[in-house]
């Protein structure tokens, strides 16, 4: 039985608004042409490859479903579980299935921790225990290095098969766009498959990434922990931008009255420290969702609302800068003859700002949306540690880190599932900076530091 | 500029109070009097006489925000809200809801705050004023596209990971600071070298490429091109000239901050256990101390608006162009 879950909803009508906009970008040779300038980029093209898997796991973890329980012949109607599963969880059920009982390393066949195991003499004795599932298909011990090995070799070959394919699609697309570097995006792709296939392959025998303190698979948990992040970068600004526009353009176009409440609305909010004023509106709004259980049919729901509203509250601390921004860009603009025209022509102030002011700022907007999202991304982690971020029950990469916090206290270390944490948080938002460079200095008329640059030198 | 200045300064007062019913909306849609009261007192002695004594005590007793029985202008003043918010305006913080002195409280904590958040960012600013400015002496050349990527991969690191791995490198493996906690006086440095370090290297990536793309911006100018022609060596330009009118926009920018280094940084001190004013506001969060919470959100308010202020008239200074009215 498909599931509708808020946060999905809109993250496929963010898909699809994003396809719209790319369509109607395509049809109008001025808005395109940014992009093909942003196109021309090798480090955007390279973290448009490394976004677009990000974006795929993000997608196939956005349609959820409750699965069909294995029902008795007699029953009539059929029984759904309560636990709510993603298209994800359902390619990964070799992963979600098999837990183990606490830590274990990386490809590991035997448990972290010492226990007591019976020997086949009867006698007990304190050993590492095998794993149920790492490595649990080897007859012998003896036999890991190989078996990894061939894993390794498997996955690398379907990489290779792929890369290949993708290397002759290229060559044909070189021919119709010879401005873009397409060579960028096959080395991110290549750098992707190496490194995501041969990890897949493994992970059908072992713990590609070790487990956590309640044996849960790392590496699971880091894919699924891509959704929350994409989420919360995404649908924030859902409510940034349409208070961030609304309220920086009215503040420049109208001035007067409507400019010093605005002004006064943001210098308010700006003053009380975003740490604190998130942590209080996140425990509010968590205090009135745990009092209301009744409103949300399972826990998934519940979990995605407090996602939601995560996201609402980033949204609604943070639309300040790109109002302050747009307030500026409107005040300068209002100034200029074309407006001035306008209004003399008597175009009403609606149509002024629809027709010739938004048009105006929306490299701004594009701008900042590409930028703000890095900066979301590392905010929930911040937040999920210190305990007002996401629900526990949600993976995302800040209560991964945080149940993992005590872990390099111990002895010896237990690194891997900090270590998965910041790396997939590292390289998603490294490739978003990098994206966001490329998109910033291609919008941007006045930001060519390498144009610059050159005539500096 | 007097002038300027002055209605600046009463232009503060609406937005203290928007920000104090903030603050005040915030905490107490979750709290009611009574919860507090039961927190503070303790599970072993509540009873009901003992929580409306509590509130009593500390004039919890009233309504909220709108007092419906009291006379004409007692509607709005005989409320929780109205007595607890005037007081703040006179710098008159009170006593925690354990009954101790807040202003004594922060004066004696601002030294800890002050003693990390002065040295990160003193340190900071020279550190990447000095990345910055190695870069666009290098510019368009490989030593400066390597320090622009170096620049995005240190933004791209959560500072989750520059806490944990440096404790982890320099306390645990190497043994070269405590891993947390703070003394006072000399011993104060052992514990506050790994925070200040971390504090610094969080901060390079973004500001040296900001600062690079200032320097950048600059040497694009007339008068730079000038100082060339007349035969400068190019490091005469780079110091001489444009470090001195680059750092206009960065000395500017800066001065917002630093009144709030006063209030020190809230995860940075909870994450070492330093006892400045950023720890003293999150355990009030944690312990529903509204007192505290209350006087400390005042208190940055205020530093706010005067690094705003601050900012302002360091335009002037710098710029004789711009003046205030």
């Amino acid at each position: 039985m498909p599931v509708l879950i808020a946060t999905d909803v809109l993250v496929w009508l963010l898909v699809a608004a994003g396809s719209g906009y790319a369509l109607h970008c395509r049809r109008h040779a001025h808005l395109a042409a940014p992009w093909a300038r942003v196109l021309r980029s090798p480090p955007a093209i390279a973290s448009m490859v490394v976004l677009a898997f990000f974006v795929g796991v993000g997608l196939l973890d956005s349609i959820h479903y409750r699965p069909e329980l294995t029902r008795k012949p007699e029953a009539a109607a059929k029984v759904y579980s309560v636990e709510v599963l993603s298209v994800l969880d359902w390619t990964l059920s070799h992963l979600r299935g098999r837990t183990e009982k606490t830590y274990s390393a990386p490809l590991a066949t035997r448990s972290f921790a010492k226990e007591q195991v019976e020997l086949p003499g009867g006698k007990t004795a304190r050993a590492f225990p095998r794993l149920r599932s790492g490595g649990a298909h080897l007859a012998k011990e003896e036999h890991w290095a190989s078996d990894v090995g061939w894993r390794i070799f498997r996955g690398l070959s379907f990489a290779a098969a792929i890369l290949l394919a993708a290397a002759v699609a290229v060559k044909v697309l070189r021919g119709k766009r010879p401005d873009v570097p397409w060579h960028a995006g096959l080395w991110a792709l290549g750098c992707v498959l190496v490194l995501l296939l041969p990890a897949l392959v493994l992970s059908g025998g072992y713990h590609v990434l070790g487990t956590d303190k309640v044996g849960n698979d790392v590496f699971y948990q880091a894919l699924k922990s891509i959704r929350t992040s994409l989420v919360i970068g995404t649908v924030t600004t859902l409510v940034l931008l349409p208070l961030g526009i609304a309220l920086g353009i009215m503040a420049g176009y109208f001035k007067g009255w409507v400019d010093d409440l605005i002004q006064y609305l943001y210098t308010t909010l700006n003053s009380i420290p975003g740490v604190l004023l998130i942590a209080a509106s996140v425990l509010m709004m968590q205090a009135v969702i745990d009092r209301h259980p009744e409103l949300f049919a399972t826990a998934a729901h519940r979990a995605d609302a407090k996602l939601l509203v995560l996201c609402a509250i980033l949204g609604l601390t943070s639309w300040t800068g790109l109002a302050r921004l747009l307030r500026g860009e409107t005040l300068k603009l209002s100034e200029l003859e074309y407006i001035q025209a306008a209004h003399a022509l008597g175009v009403r102030g609606g149509r002024v700002i629809s027709r010739h002011i938004l048009p105006n700022v929306a490299h701004i907007v594009i701008i900042a949306m590409v930028m703000d999202f890095s900066g979301l991304v590392l905010a929930e982690a911040v937040l999920s540690y210190i305990g007002v971020g996401v629900d526990p029950s949600t993976s995302s990469f800040g209560t991964m880190i945080n149940s993992a916090r005590m872990e390099m206290s111990r002895e010896p270390v237990v690194w891997w599932a900090l270590a998965t944490a910041f790396g997939f948080m590292l390289v998603l938002v490294l490739a978003a900076n990098l994206l966001a460079d490329a998109v910033r200095d291609g919008f941007d008329p006045r930001v060519r530091v390498s144009a610059l640059a050159k005539a500096a030198a | 500029m007097f002038a300027y200045v002055l209605r600046r300064v009463l232009y503060a007062v609406p937005i203290l109070v928007g920000v104090n019913l903030l603050t005040f909306l915030l905490f107490f849609v979750v709290n009611t009097p009574e919860d507090m009261a039961r927190m503070q007192l303790g599970a072993k002695r509540v009873t009901p006489e003992a929580i409306e004594k509590w509130k009593a005590e500390r004039g919890y007793d009233l309504p909220l925000l709108w007092n419906g029985q009291a006379e004409a202008a007692g509607k709005a003043t005989q409320t929780i809200f109205f007595r607890k918010s005037v007081r703040l305006f006179a710098f008159d913080f009170g006593a925690s809801e354990d009954k101790r002195d807040i202003a004594a409280e922060i004066g004696e904590r601002m030294w800890p705050s002050l003693a990390l958040a002065v040295p990160v960012f003193l340190v900071g600013l020279a550190v990447c004023v000095s990345f910055a400015l190695l870069m666009a002496f290098f510019r368009a050349t490989y030593l400066d596209l390597w320090g622009v990527v170096l620049c995005v991969a240190m933004m791209s690191i959560s500072t989750l990971f520059y806490i944990i791995g440096g404790q982890y490198l320099l306390s645990k493996l190497l043994h070269l600071v405590p891993i947390s906690g703070y003394r006072g006086g000399a011993d104060a440095v052992r514990f506050l070298l790994l925070p200040v370090f971390i504090g610094v290297v969080a901060g390079i990536g973004a500001s040296s490429r900001w600062y690079r793309t200032l320097f950048l911006e600059e040497m694009g100018r007339d008068y730079v091109r000038t100082a060339r022609a007349k035969g400068l060596a190019e490091r005469a330009v780079l110091f001489g000239h444009v470090l001195q009118n680059a750092l206009i926009p960065i000395l500017t920018g800066v001065v917002a901050v630093i009144p709030l280094l006063f209030m020190g940084s809230l995860l940075t001190e909870s994450f070492f256990g330093i006892p400045g004013l950023g720890s003293y506001t999150i355990d009030a969060i944690q312990a529903q101390d509204f007192a505290v919470v209350r006087a400390m959100v005042f208190i940055g308010t205020v530093f706010y608006i005067v690094g705003l202020i601050l900012t302002d008239i360091s335009y002037t200074l710098v710029d004789p162009r711009i003046r205030l009215q």
